[in-house]
């Protein structure tokens, strides 16, 4: 079968600072990829250039088996919904018309009602009439993420989901991708809680400066060698009965 | 409220404030001679009604809805409440077209100032089309058309500053404060085309706008032709606000303040914030028009100059409004 996603030795420089070194990544449906990494590791470039929102300077980048940039935008958008870290908005829009945004293939009646069921979906139902620049962060947040499930796409790419969440609104989003990918959609998250990258991803891919330091199962992925060389820390991943977390402190 | 109906209600205001400029004026009439107009459209006040009135209301309006559209359009595009027609630089290589053909001794030619105008915005707007087309980030436009418009700027004041004839000098600056009067119905045709081709555009564009609400790289994302939509909103903007000056000379404040008016009414979509622009702006400018030809002075106040002078305050007056109620 296809992989949804596969990025293959993607060299990308953002201006003359070489940000990815030959970094690869695939995902398949059904399965909820997390990309962890330290910060400037590459993991927002890595997202960005599988997408074609940035140069490839070597490699490839292919979704559902066809090069990115062989597709339209129409083409692309019914392969992959994108969730940006950026959560900037301009303007002053209602909840609901700002998730319907995920739909703008859909008439919109159809857009609106789809907006309305992922807005419950997310928790902020009763806000649809409010103006996201009225909301606090985590509302926002909520609706941008209702907005990416609006687009029904069959790859979920999310970076950031959960910055500046708290820890319900945090494993509501995790559960909210975990059930896309359980109805068939794959997903690709990046995450700073490696914690929750343990617990809720099937599959976790550690990034550092550029390169892929190691990649598997959590407890594989993130074993106290790479918690160490990449992320700098004494710990290791314990099973509870909450799930595994990270126990750690700094080297 | 629908936007069907903030535009339905738009539209009736302007009807009135057409019908109130076009029965009032300089020359007072009375009630017999308001019905001599009205019966017979050849009669004395029948041509200053139809004749002379009607067709600089309707210059007004034209005008107004086109620089209306063309700030909302570019606030969306540049997601920026400040953005009006002239950021793009093409209202000032407008003017200097128009300058150079002033200076240049072309003033007597029927439509040759018009048509340098129109030349001027073109290759500017023309270059600037060619920037939005390469770079999605509003930034790089706003940069651009600051550059053009201080080149344009310090061009036409090179005209002044090499212009041997005081009386060209007068008459550029004239043209440059913005007026309609003396105009008829060829000149509204004349501008007719590149309007509504730029109005199109704009229109065409909107549901671009209304993706960049989420930025650029979501909206990139969102299946829709952002490249496309764009350019179209770039070449609208620039065409509607290069033959808005083409025809009337540099009317400030009318592009900026027309979205202003409406966008709490369409909650601050920018797509459905274009159709109640234009006729926000039309009525505006209607209104100016009006104020300028019955305000008692020794000179008509040249629009240009009424729509900066009750513009600016009303601005001001809006954004400490905004202001009090941003949260973000």
């Amino acid at each position: 079968m296809t992989a949804a996603w596969t990025i293959e030795g993607a060299k990308v420089r953002r201006g003359k600072a070489l940000v990815l070194d030959g970094a690869s990544l695939t995902v398949a449906a059904g399965e909820v990829l997390g990309v962890v990494g330290p910060n400037g590791a590459g993991k927002t470039s890595l997202l960005r250039a599988g997408l074609g929102l940035m140069p490839l300077e070597a490699g490839s980048a292919l979704l559902a088996g066809r090069p990115v940039g062989s597709l339209n935008s129409v083409e692309r958008a019914r392969l992959v919904g994108y969730l940006p870290q950026e959560r900037r908005l301009a303007w002053n829009l209602p909840a609901r018309d700002v998730a319907a945004l995920g739909a703008p293939d859909l008439p919109s009646e159809q857009a609106l009602a789809v907006a309305r069921e992922r807005l419950e979906r997310v928790g902020v139902a009763a806000l649809a009439d409010r103006g996201v620049l009225d909301m606090s962060g985590g509302e926002r947040a909520r609706v941008l993420l209702a907005r990416l499930l609006a687009t029904r796409a069959p790859l979920l790419v999310a970076d950031e989901p959960v910055a500046g969440l708290d820890p319900d609104a945090q494993l509501l989003t995790l559960d909210l991708l975990r059930a896309e990918a359980a109805a068939g959609a794959a997903v690709v998250v990046t995450l700073h809680d490696l914690g929750l990258a343990a617990r809720t991803c099937d599959r976790v891919l550690v990034l550092d400066r550029g390169l892929v330091a190691s990649q598997g199962a959590p407890v594989e992925a993130l074993s106290p060698g790479v918690l160490a060389s990449v992320f700098r820390l004494d710990g290791a991943l314990i099973d509870t009965p909450a799930g595994l977390v990270v126990a750690a402190r700094r080297r | 409220m629908s936007p069907r109906r903030l535009e339905l209600i738009l539209l009736l205001v302007l009807v009135v404030a057409a019908a109130i400029a076009v029965s009032l004026g300089e020359s007072p009439l009375n009630a017999a001679q308001y019905h001599q107009a009205l019966t017979d459209p050849a009669s004395p006040p029948g041509e200053v009604l139809w004749t002379i009135r009607l067709p600089r209301v309707l210059m007004a309006a034209l005008v107004g809805a086109g620089l209306g559209l063309a700030g909302a359009t570019m606030q969306g595009l540049l997601r920026n409440p400040l953005a009006e027609p002239g950021v793009l630089g093409v209202s000032a290589s407008a003017g200097l077209g128009a300058s150079l053909a002033i200076a240049g001794g072309l003033a007597a030619l029927p439509g040759a100032i018009e048509l340098a105008a129109l030349v001027g915005a073109l290759l500017a707007g023309g270059a600037v089309v060619g920037l939005a087309a390469r770079f999605r980030e509003p930034e790089v436009l706003i940069l651009f058309g600051v550059a053009l418009s201080a080149f344009a700027g310090a061009l036409t004041a090179l005209v002044f500053n090499l212009s041997p004839s005081p009386v060209a000098v007068a008459e550029v600056l004239a043209w440059l404060m913005g007026s309609v009067e003396n105009r008829d119905f060829t000149d509204i045709l004349r501008a007719l085309p590149p309007m509504a081709i730029g109005a199109g555009l704009c229109l065409y564009a909107a549901r671009g706008l209304r993706m960049l609400t989420l930025g650029e790289e979501a909206a990139q994302m969102s299946g829709l032709p952002m490249a496309r939509l764009r350019v179209a909103a770039v070449a609208g903007s620039a065409l509607l606000a290069g033959a808005s000056v083409a025809t009337t000379g540099v009317i400030g404040f009318v592009g900026l303040a027309a979205p202003h008016l409406v966008r709490a009414a369409v909650r601050d979509d920018p797509g459905r914030l274009l159709r109640p622009s234009a006729l926000a702006g039309a009525v505006l400018l209607v209104a100016a028009d009006l104020a300028a030809r019955v305000i008692p002075t020794e000179q008509e106040l040249k629009l240009g100059v009424v729509t900066a002078l009750f513009g600016a305050p009303v601005f001001a007056l809006l954004a400490w409004r905004a202001a009090r109620s941003w949260r973000s």
